[in-house]
């Protein structure tokens, strides 16, 4: 049983480093964010193995939950004003 | 970035996990010292609440708490101080609007639960705070322009409420010669429902009122009649 449990922590843990590492290498914001949202309900497996309920209901509502919302509202803003200001760009050199 | 910079921070980094390590190590080497865990469990019973992490962030670390508090409150006088909000969304399809009217609801259910439930189990208002903050996100996914939240003078008493009955309660304890956030164990129980109570909405409304992302409009025509 322990060796069992041992071998599930390896792949909690594993899958844990990959999401984060996924999450920060993402070119595109709107991908990174949503492997970030996975992520932190990974962490929040995470937190439930280690006997802290608590954190793990915080992580996912909040930190997984609101944050991602946001995050992914963010991202959206960011690439339409990306696309306007490219358009801007776009449509100023041809008056030029 | 040029690659120089990109070199020394890479450098930085690479000094710093060591540095971390290392801490990590002596941590690992070194006999456990008295800890704080033991004098929280025995201490417990006269904080008038049974689960422990409850205990710490509203009645040992108090203060903490209401500094967190004032925390959310600065964020969202920042963000609406970024300006008035996008119009939103389209009005939801038949599909979105039905879980809408089933999941709201069921989430503010859900957050009194936590709310209550926090005394002596897992949950409390930061949970109960972001259930109600979900169902602002989920109403403003559907159409409601001001994600359910009623008009912008009473959003700002809702947002201030947290923190306003935190530092009240405390300065009544003060007053009445106990120090500053230290309750008189009678009614400690009552006190902390209070703080948590006000909390929750505070934290909800900061949560949707976040996710607006701006001053809430005037006069939201997304509202439907239902």
């Amino acid at each position: 049983m322990t060796h069992l449990l041992f071998v599930f922590d390896l792949v909690l843990l594993a899958t844990l480093l990959g999401l984060a590492v996924a999450a920060l290498t993402s070119p595109d914001p709107r991908r990174a964010v949503m492997l970030f949202i996975a992520f932190g309900l990974w962490l929040a497996l995470v937190w439930a193995r280690l006997k802290a309920p608590d954190v793990a209901l915080a992580e996912a509502a909040i930190g997984a939950g609101l944050g991602g919302a946001l995050m992914l509202a963010a991202a959206r803003r960011a690439a339409r004003r990306g696309t306007d200001r490219l358009k801007g760009r776009k449509s100023g050199a041809d008056q030029a | 970035m040029s690659r120089r910079a990109s070199l020394a921070v890479s450098l930085l980094l690479g000094l710093l996990t060591l540095l971390l390590l290392w801490v990590f190590a002596q941590a690992l080497a070194q006999q456990p010292g008295p800890r704080l865990a033991e004098l929280a469990a025995t201490e417990l019973p006269r904080s008038a609440v049974s689960n422990p992490v409850t205990a710490v962030l509203l009645n040992y670390r108090a203060y903490d708490t209401l500094l967190e508090l004032a925390v959310l409150l600065a964020a969202l006088l920042g963000i609406w101080s970024l300006g008035a909000a996008s119009p939103g969304y389209q009005p939801a399809g038949p599909a979105l609007e039905v879980m809408a009217d089933w999941v709201v609801p069921l989430l503010i259910l859900t957050g009194g639960y936590l709310l209550w439930v926090g005394a002596h189990a897992p949950g409390g208002a930061f949970q109960a705070g972001a259930l109600l903050g979900a169902a602002g996100v989920i109403l403003r996914l559907a159409g409601h322009q001001r994600a359910g939240l009623p008009s912008e003078s009473s959003q700002r008493l809702l947002a201030v409420s947290g923190t306003a009955v935190f530092a009240a309660v405390g300065l009544a304890t003060l007053a009445f010669g106990a120090g500053f956030l230290t309750y008189p164990p009678d009614w400690a129980k009552w006190l902390i429902l209070l703080i948590e109570t006000a909390a929750t909405l505070a934290i909800g409304t900061t949560l949707a009122a976040a996710y607006v992302g701006g001053q809430p409009p005037e006069n939201p025509e997304g509202v439907r009649s239902r």
